[in-house]
């Protein structure tokens, strides 16, 4: 069992380690962040000063070393336009992220999980497809465009809610539908099809030639076996909650995680967008491992192999 | 003797294809009653649609009372204690007939609540018992265990155990040894005979191998293209079988004494349920069939105080001169 964890462990390390790398060579070869930074006019020893300053007049694998072993030092390097800590700028954007992250999650759960169940159980009704209709609808549609149309009829037609900013909780309403009803969409078209397949199965008409009510069959038989595969989704969802929010933010204008990070890599703010990216690999990379646990605990044939594993 | 269950007239219909054709079938009070037939014949459907158990595209029409209540169309509730608690059913696959999720001991224990009343302490040792009596060694210690931790044979033991708890009139067995390897498949039926014997339960075994119903019932139905084409007590169903097709199963039996000889199969396949013939559906494989047997489907005719048989030239001849 211990052994298993180690195994996991050090895959979910050698995960937040490639992202990083990954991150470290793509926003290096992408753009010269003294350029950037400086501007285009910037005479030339200005701008080598700020490359030495900075360390970039080292060699990109001399640069990635002292990166790496800065991190193990618990230093995360600091912004390029104010000198602050980056992880300080990115941990003081994260209670506005989760302001909208964490509402929108629940949206998501107590929408999507029930459409999703009750689409399956009436299977071929005018609630299955209407429900099906705007789950795909939810999950097609980008979304920047229902944003934006969000904004259109409730800002803009009626006036109700304010189109963007976060000077009150009637700002975070339209972000958080915005966000919700996508992630509902999916979830609910993902409950269904489990749901589907597990009332399929041949021990959901066990239980009923046993004699148990229909609706404890759902409750008692189907919902246990189709929490298995709807954990996968909620567990990438919970992944998200730091950095799913970026174009919902952009548009909304709200300052949170994801609009740092879309300013930080129009800057080429290395820290800052390094920053972001370990912490959104590292929650990323967590919540794998919770959904793994709770596999575990959900499914007792998993369990099993686990203990031989 | 007014029979325990007594089906009549009973179609079902999928998308407008009806895979059965007006059944008639009664069961007598610890009666042990098979029914054989080819997969697609419909002995299954038979009694998932007696039992509301079909899906609820099955159209489902016909009658099948349980000693006078009707049980085609009735309300939930009415079949939640039927279900279980008078007709038990034990299906093919054990393996993915138990909740994969749940302890045998919760899938035990949810019967005994539903049918006995049973809870706690009393329903753990009346699970136990149960897991005894079918056979289940160190049933304590198993009690928690899931169904994956047990092979084939226990977790038909235990389908068999869930079926006792509500001490049902009648248990449906469907298919219960097709996937087990044979000596499996002995003491499985073994025990079915065993439980039979104790509860004073009827019991009816849906198979297709003819072996298996030959030694465990009483009475024999065998099944066609949605139709009961014979109906016959098992000895005299096997000494002399009169539907060619019978004849035709029993024929492609090996002998068990006398001279080696080759087995004979029944030419062609069971015909599509969306195209049947418009006579009698074994006609076009039937050696024996005139012009007559395709012009109107024969009726279930008694021919006999207890035999019946739906053909319009049943060969009273022996198997072995019927198939020369």
């Amino acid at each position: 069992m211990l052994r298993y964890f180690a195994i996991r462990l050090s895959r979910a390390l050698l995960t937040i380690a490639l992202v990083v790398t990954f991150a470290f060579i793509v926003l290096r070869l992408s753009g010269d962040p003294a350029l950037m930074i400086m501007g285009p006019e910037a005479p030339p020893e200005v701008i080598a000063a700020f490359r030495k300053a900075w360390g970039l007049d080292h060699p990109i694998w001399v640069q990635y070393l002292d990166y790496f072993k800065a991190i193990g030092q618990g230093e995360l390097g600091r912004s390029m336009r104010d000198g602050r800590p980056a992880i300080q700028l990115v941990l003081e954007r994260i209670p506005a992220t989760l302001a909208l992250t964490i509402p929108a999650f629940l949206v998501k759960v107590l929408l999507g999980i029930p459409a999703g169940i009750y689409a399956a159980l009436h299977r071929g009704s005018a609630i299955d497809r209407g429900v099906m209709i705007t789950a795909v609808a939810g999950f097609t549609v980008p979304s920047f465009v229902l944003a934006l149309l969000l904004v259109l009829i409730f800002a803009v037609q009626l006036g109700w809610l304010p189109s963007g900013g976060q000077d009150s909780w009637r700002h975070a309403i339209l972000p958080i539908v915005t966000l919700g009803f996508g992630g509902a969409a999916v979830l609910a078209r993902f409950t269904r099809s489990a749901m589907l397949e597990i009332l399929g199965q041949p021990y959901i008409r066990t239980a009923s030639a046993k004699g148990v009510p229909w609706r404890r069959v759902i409750t008692d038989h189907a919902l246990p076996n189709a929490a298995i595969p709807t954990v996968t989704i909620l567990g990438f969802m919970v992944g998200s909650l730091i950095a799913g929010a970026v174009v919902v933010e952009s548009v909304f204008s709200w300052p949170g995680v994801g609009r740092l990070l879309v300013v930080a890599v129009a800057n080429r703010d290395l820290a800052v967008v390094q920053c972001i990216l370990l912490l959104v690999a590292i929650t990323m990379v967590t919540s794998n491992l919770i959904v793994d646990f709770l596999y575990g605990l959900l499914d007792p044939r998993l369990r099993s192999k686990g203990a031989e594993a | 003797m007014a029979p325990l269950v007594s089906i009549s007239g009973l179609r079902v219909a999928f998308d407008g294809t009806h895979v059965l054709h007006g059944i008639d079938l009664d069961i007598d009070k610890g009666e042990a009653l098979g029914l054989v037939g080819e997969s697609g014949s419909g002995k299954s459907v038979t009694w998932l649609a007696a039992l509301g158990l079909l899906p609820a595209k099955a159209k489902v029409s016909g009658s099948a009372k349980l000693e006078g209540h009707e049980l085609i169309a009735a309300d939930g509730k009415l079949l939640d204690q039927v279900r279980g608690r008078r007709i038990a059913m034990i299906f093919q696959d054990p393996a993915s007939a138990l909740n994969p999720v749940l302890t045998i001991r919760r899938q035990l224990c949810e019967s005994l609540a539903l049918h006995r009343g049973l809870r706690g302490e009393a329903a753990r040792t009346e699970a136990l018992r149960l897991l005894d009596l079918v056979g289940i060694p160190d049933a304590t210690r198993r009690l928690s265990a899931y169904p994956h931790e047990f092979s084939g044979g226990q977790v038909q033991r235990i389908m068999i155990a869930m079926a006792l708890a509500g001490q049902p009139d009648l248990l449906i067995a469907d298919e219960p040894t097709t996937a087990l390897d044979a000596t499996i498949q002995a003491q499985i039926l073994d025990l079915l005979s065993a439980v039979r014997r104790e509860f004073n339960m009827a019991m009816v075994l849906i198979s297709h191998d003819l072996g298996v119903v030959a030694e465990n019932c009483d009475r024999v139905c065998v099944m066609y293209a949605g139709r009961i084409i014979e109906r016959a007590p098992a000895t005299r169903l096997f000494d002399d079988p009169w539907h060619p097709y019978a004849q035709g199963l029993i024929g492609a039996l090996p002998p068990l004494d006398g001279a080696r000889r080759r087995l004979r199969a029944i030419p062609g396949t069971v015909p599509d349920p969306r195209a049947l013939p418009r006579g009698c559906a074994f006609a076009p494989r039937c050696t024996f069939a005139g012009d007559h047997c395709h012009a109107g489907v024969p009726p279930l005719a008694p021919l006999d105080q207890d035999r019946a048989v739906a053909c319009l030239q049943p060969q009273r001849l022996p198997v072995e001169l019927a198939a020369e």
